[in-house]
């Protein structure tokens, strides 16, 4: 399951939400996370999810491999928009108050400054989270989840095969390519484009057929135990709602409304303090 | 009948894409409580069959259907698929393609939850059925891979079993597994046949081993139709088995070379209830003094050497363990043990798939750590279980020409050594055929062909019979003995007692990644300790060897084997 999920299994209220609750959250949290640029929103997203992370016993040192990742995508997102939009706040925030400059057009003002400031925020206020569901969410759960939040349970059930046979495939990936590189079949960059194709034919070849032969016995043992017998079906890791997960869910919705709310005081999606 | 849960009468089968029907007048029924077992060839309709009586046919396969088929009184059509899957229950071969959930408790739920059972009865059944094959509390939250295929298998069955059906089908249950768990298998079929009153239907070619429970009925199938449909004892008395390329049991073959003639009230359907009179003993053992004794033969010399092998995998356990051993040339040797023993990982170290991180490999004396993954293949070639995972051409000139043409030899040595080793695999005939034309037996030829091509000196094949009835199983195993002789080291990783008994002058033992034994075959497959360590199965000929009061049951193995490898075969 080390594909997509990092689920970790801890007793904690977070771990105790279902997953459809988690799986709405995030798309409420999400959502609020895009849509504002209101800086007072951004800050108290980072420091709630810090408290959630708190709640859900999820140490740094679990998710640091993702964090560190997102740092550094962080910090060259910024650079970027610097290095091609150094004057971007000043267009925003309509003032144009100079600190220093760089040289040429390089001038740092301070509504630069805050535009960068926002743009970290909005990093801490979304990905955390993602972190969060992904560490705390049996995967076993998220198919149920997304059939309860509408999707229809087919569809649902893909991604749990998905989930399921990934693994099988990985290894059966690298069985043939061992078997093959023993025929001299080489993956390496020394040699031209066409031969690596080639070399790529020799071993996803093998490995779609197989597949194939697979999905055919796959489809065949759903089948026969009734998969797809009745417009709906039950999930036996599906959990029900507690107090606790409409809790959670309004919590959400309150923090995606008071975004949409900031953008109409705003009277649009910065807040602006220049404008004094 | 109204006990008959399924009937066939004058029931034939065409699939659309095939120009002469599979299934050819076929009249069969099943009743509540009976266990039949049903076997044949490949290619005899065995599987049509199979899928006829779950409903795949007509519903997943087209084709066109004569005369009847009735299941529970009704027909296919009136009942729909998965009406017909409260009936029938199906075990498919495959037990890792067919495990769908992400744990054991989800799978075993499958069923159920299609069904929109809701909790606490959803959690409750699965639950039960569970219990009902064995599976422990422990493992309900388990992934497939944290699974032996033995575990596997009971998984498959409890997801059948969760829903209350009046037959289970088993489309060879024995594939895949090591001989101590299918023995195992065949007696878990039958106590839950008991205990729930099901009919069993059982579809399997390795017949002595699907007779180690008894069986009401067998019914024998050749080319698509119903040639016998008897009770175990009559069937074995008979020479329809042997016509129609079925193995019979060991130790039938034994007392029929002793002369033994074979009456179904002397009950052979398996060695535990056999019953033989005195001048039947004294028959059998006048048979064992007349053989000669075999006269070891001489040593080849050394090829390979593996000196104190030590191999773990990234963060996992120690799956090999202090491995040393030496391989002859031209011997033809048996790898067996349990699914994780160390057998795969150890034929991957000779090949340089992995890197052992303590002991030697040495090919007559050469340092082998030198070599990579491309140089060793020239002197160990290394044969998948499945030859669909190894061909990746379209032509069958061409797959067996990939591995010289990816180290650039001339085409015109490509051609002579392509045409050799065609020759060699008696694929000759078929050198300007595609793959796709072949069986599954001959696409196996070639991919041996495609590494015999590379002239190497050694040959390690994973499984090389696995799939294969008696008659594609001989073609095979002559033809690796051939290679033997002709000088080539073959190294066979199987879990088939009969084709290391048959055909391996040696076996290797492997057990929790430690070599346990390295011995003569007949001497591994007749001491009871080792047998139970390694999860093998003792061979039948060595309890009539005991039967029959033979003291030296090792030595009527030996001569055995001498006598088919000398006398029978051509």
């Amino acid at each position: 399951m080390r594909n997509l999920f990092n689920y970790i299994d801890r007793p904690s209220p977070i771990h105790r939400l279902t997953g459809a609750t988690k799986l709405v959250c995030l798309l409420l949290w999400s959502f609020a996370a895009m849509l504002t640029y209101d800086t007072r929103l951004l800050a108290l997203l980072p420091l709630l999810s810090m408290g959630l992370f708190m709640l859900s016993r999820i140490r740094l040192r679990d998710v640091r491999f993702m964090l560190g990742f997102t740092a550094v995508f962080m910090v060259l997102n910024n650079l970027l928009v610097f290095l091609f939009s150094p004057q971007h706040g000043v267009t925003l925030f309509g003032t144009r108050h100079e600190l220093f400059s760089l040289g040429g057009r390089y001038v740092v003002t301070a509504e630069q400054l805050f535009y960068h400031l926002n743009l970290v925020l909005k990093y801490l206020a979304s990905i955390p989270i993602v972190l969060l569901f992904v560490c705390t969410t049996n995967p076993s759960e998220f198919a149920a989840s997304l059939n309860r939040v509408g999707v229809k349970y087919s569809v649902a059930y893909s991604v749990a095969l998905a989930l399921r046979y990934i693994p099988d495939i990985q290894r059966e990936y690298h069985d043939i390519s061992q078997a093959q590189q023993a025929r001299g079949i080489e993956m390496t960059r020394r040699q031209s484009l066409f031969k690596r194709l080639r070399s790529a034919a020799a071993i996803l070849i093998p490995l779609i057929l197989s597949s194939m032969d697979r999905i055919e016995t796959i489809s065949n043992a759903m089948s026969l135990r009734g998969f797809g017998k009745n417009k709906k079906r039950t999930w036996y890791m599906g959990r029900r709602f507690t107090g606790w997960d409409f809790a959670a869910m309004a919590l959400c919705l309150a923090l995606l409304l008071a975004a949409l709310a900031l953008n109409r005081i705003n009277g649009g999606r910065f807040w602006n303090p220049f404008a004094a | 009948m109204r006990d008959e849960i399924i009937r066939f009468e004058h029931f034939g089968f065409q699939y659309n894409a095939q120009s002469e029907p599979t299934l050819h007048d076929i009249n069969f029924s099943v009743r509540r409580g009976e266990k039949v077992l049903v076997c044949g060839p490949s290619g005899c309709g065995k599987s049509t069959l199979a899928h006829c009586i779950n409903g795949l046919i007509p519903f997943s396969y087209r084709g066109e259907r004569t005369g009847s088929l009735t299941i529970a009184g009704k027909t296919a059509d009136a009942l729909g698929l998965f009406g017909i899957s409260r009936h029938v229950g199906t075990v498919l071969q495959d037990s890792d393609d067919q495990f769908i959930g992400l744990t054991v408790a989800e799978d075993i739920a499958f069923a159920l939850e299609n069904d929109c059972v809701a909790d606490p009865a959803l959690h409750e059944r699965t639950a039960r059925a569970a219990a009902l094959v064995g599976i422990d509390e422990g493992h309900m939250r388990h992934a497939p891979d944290e699974l032996s295929g033995g575990q596997k298998q009971r998984v498959a069955l409890a997801g059948v079993m969760v829903e209350s059906v009046d037959l289970l089908l088993f489309d060879e249950p024995l594939a895949n597994l090591d001989p101590a768990t299918g023995k195992a298998a065949i007696e878990m079929i039958d106590d839950l046949q008991k205990s729930t009153g099901a009919a069993v239907v059982i579809i399997e070619h390795r017949l002595e081993d699907a007779l180690h429970r008894d069986v009401d009925r067998v019914v024998l199938m050749g080319e698509g139709r119903i040639l016998m449909d008897v009770s175990p004892d009559e069937l074995l008395c008979g020479d329809a088995l042997v016509k129609s390329g079925i193995r019979e049991p060991l130790y039938v073959t034994a007392l029929r070379y002793a002369g033994v003639k074979l009456t179904p009230d002397m009950a052979p359907r398996n060695i535990a209830a056999l019953r033989l009179n005195e001048a039947d003993r004294e028959k059998v053992r006048a048979w064992y003094r007349e053989q000669p004794e075999e006269a070891p033969g001489e040593e080849a010399p050394v090829l390979l050497e593996a000196e104190h092998i030590r191999f773990a995998y990234a963060g996992g356990h120690e799956a090999l363990r202090d491995v040393s051993l030496r391989l002859r040339r031209g011997e033809l040797v048996a790898i067996v043990g349990t699914n994780g023993a160390g057998k795969s990982t150890f034929s991957k170290v000779v090949c340089g798939f992995e890197v052992q991180r303590e002991g030697a490999l040495r090919l007559e004396g050469e340092d082998l750590n030198a070599l990579s993954i491309k140089q060793r293949a020239e002197s160990i070639g290394y044969v998948m279980q499945n030859p669909n995972q190894m061909i990746s051409q379209v032509m069958i000139f061409d797959e067996v020409a990939l591995g010289l043409r990816t180290r650039g030899v001339p085409e015109d040595e490509v051609k002579a050594r392509v045409e050799a080793a065609l020759k060699t695999c008696g694929l000759w005939p078929f050198r300007s055929w595609p793959v796709s034309a072949l069986s599954f037996g001959q696409k196996k030829r070639v991919t041996i062909a495609s590494i015999l091509v590379l002239r190497p000196r050694i040959l390690i094949l994973d499984e090389p019979t696995a799939g294969q009835d008696f008659r594609h199983y001989t073609e095979i195993m002559e033809f690796l003995r051939d290679l033997s002789a002709q000088g080539y080291t073959v190294v066979m990783i199987t879990h088939d007692m009969h084709l290391m008994l048959e055909y391996a002058g040696r076996a290797l033992v492997f057990s929790g990644g430690e070599l346990i034994a390295d011995d003569a075959c007949a001497a591994v497959l007749t001491d009871p300790a080792l047998i139970e360590r390694a999860s093998l199965k003792e061979t039948s000929l060595y309890a009539l060897a005991v039967m029959c009061g033979i003291e030296d049951g090792r030595g009527f193995v030996r001569r055995f084997i001498a006598h088919e490898r000398e006398a029978v075969r051509p």
